[in-house]
């Protein structure tokens, strides 16, 4: 086994456990915590993937924004007795099933995969001699500049739809 | 990993880790994207998974925010206690 492949490996395994780690803790604060591990295997994993700026971007926003959202609504809605009940609906084997038959689903999808579009003109070398950053930026900023500023839109409206629903009402 | 997601999604009651299990779910799509424009040596893939991490952001956002919201109202976050559409 090369060394990419072993790396590869822990990867995939990792971040498995981890998944399922997150989603049968009681604790949500726990959940949390081990979601925090995944998204920085998660990052680590695009850097082997040659995207250092989507990296940077899944630890800044993920890890840093988006958990600590999390985290802050956990504490704001004090769950203390809610540990003790039971954690899963009554139909979760269903669920497990579920689960189960889409990931054979997936898997014999992806081994029916046979022909490939041609490759980009975006390699290694290309990308390189260029920067991850310059690259994205030229291909974010012509191409696709249409898609960029409805982003800026979507987040716009979060932003004050978080506000005006989050916000105690006047009297 | 995205079934692991789905299970969390149909199988927990707590509202919480519901929405932990989308950004699961996200996450993975996310995954098989860079992975597949590394091997295709396209850009595509990147710049769509800038767009998805955007979106899973501001669906986090108002999603908790509604949790909020309706958490003043009844203080549970157990989805099959969540019934008042029920007619």
């Amino acid at each position: 086994m090369t060394l990419p492949q072993l790396f590869f490996a822990y990867f995939a395994l990792a971040m498995t456990t981890l998944s399922l780690l997150v989603v049968t803790r009681k604790n949500p604060v726990h959940s949390v915590m081990w979601m925090l591990v995944l998204f920085v295997h998660i990052a680590s994993l695009y850097l082997f993937l040659n995207a250092e700026f989507l990296a940077a971007i899944q630890i800044i926003v993920y890890a840093g924004a988006v958990l600590v959202l999390f985290l802050f609504v956990i504490m704001m809605l004090n769950l203390r007795k809610e540990e003790t009940v039971k954690k899963y609906q009554s139909q979760w084997p269903f669920s497990a099933l579920t689960g189960v038959m889409l990931a054979a689903f997936l898997v014999l999808i992806l081994g029916k995969i046979t022909v490939l579009p041609s490759l980009g003109k975006y390699s290694i070398e290309a990308i390189k001699s260029e920067g991850s950053m310059m690259t994205i930026g030229k291909v974010l900023y012509t191409e696709y500049i249409l898609p960029f500023e409805i982003a800026s839109i979507v987040l716009l409206v979060a932003i004050i739809g978080a506000m005006v629903l989050a916000k105690k009402r006047m009297e | 990993m995205f079934s692991i997601g789905v299970f969390g999604f149909l199988a927990r009651r707590n509202l919480l880790i519901i929405f932990i299990s989308i950004e699961l779910m996200l996450n993975s799509v996310n995954i098989s994207l860079v992975a597949f424009s590394h091997y295709l040596q396209s850009m595509r893939g990147q710049i769509l998974v800038f767009f998805v991490i955007t979106v899973a952001a501001a669906e986090a956002a108002i999603g908790l925010a509604i949790l909020i919201a309706y958490y003043k109202n009844n203080p549970t976050i157990k989805v099959d206690e969540i019934n008042i559409l029920k007619g």
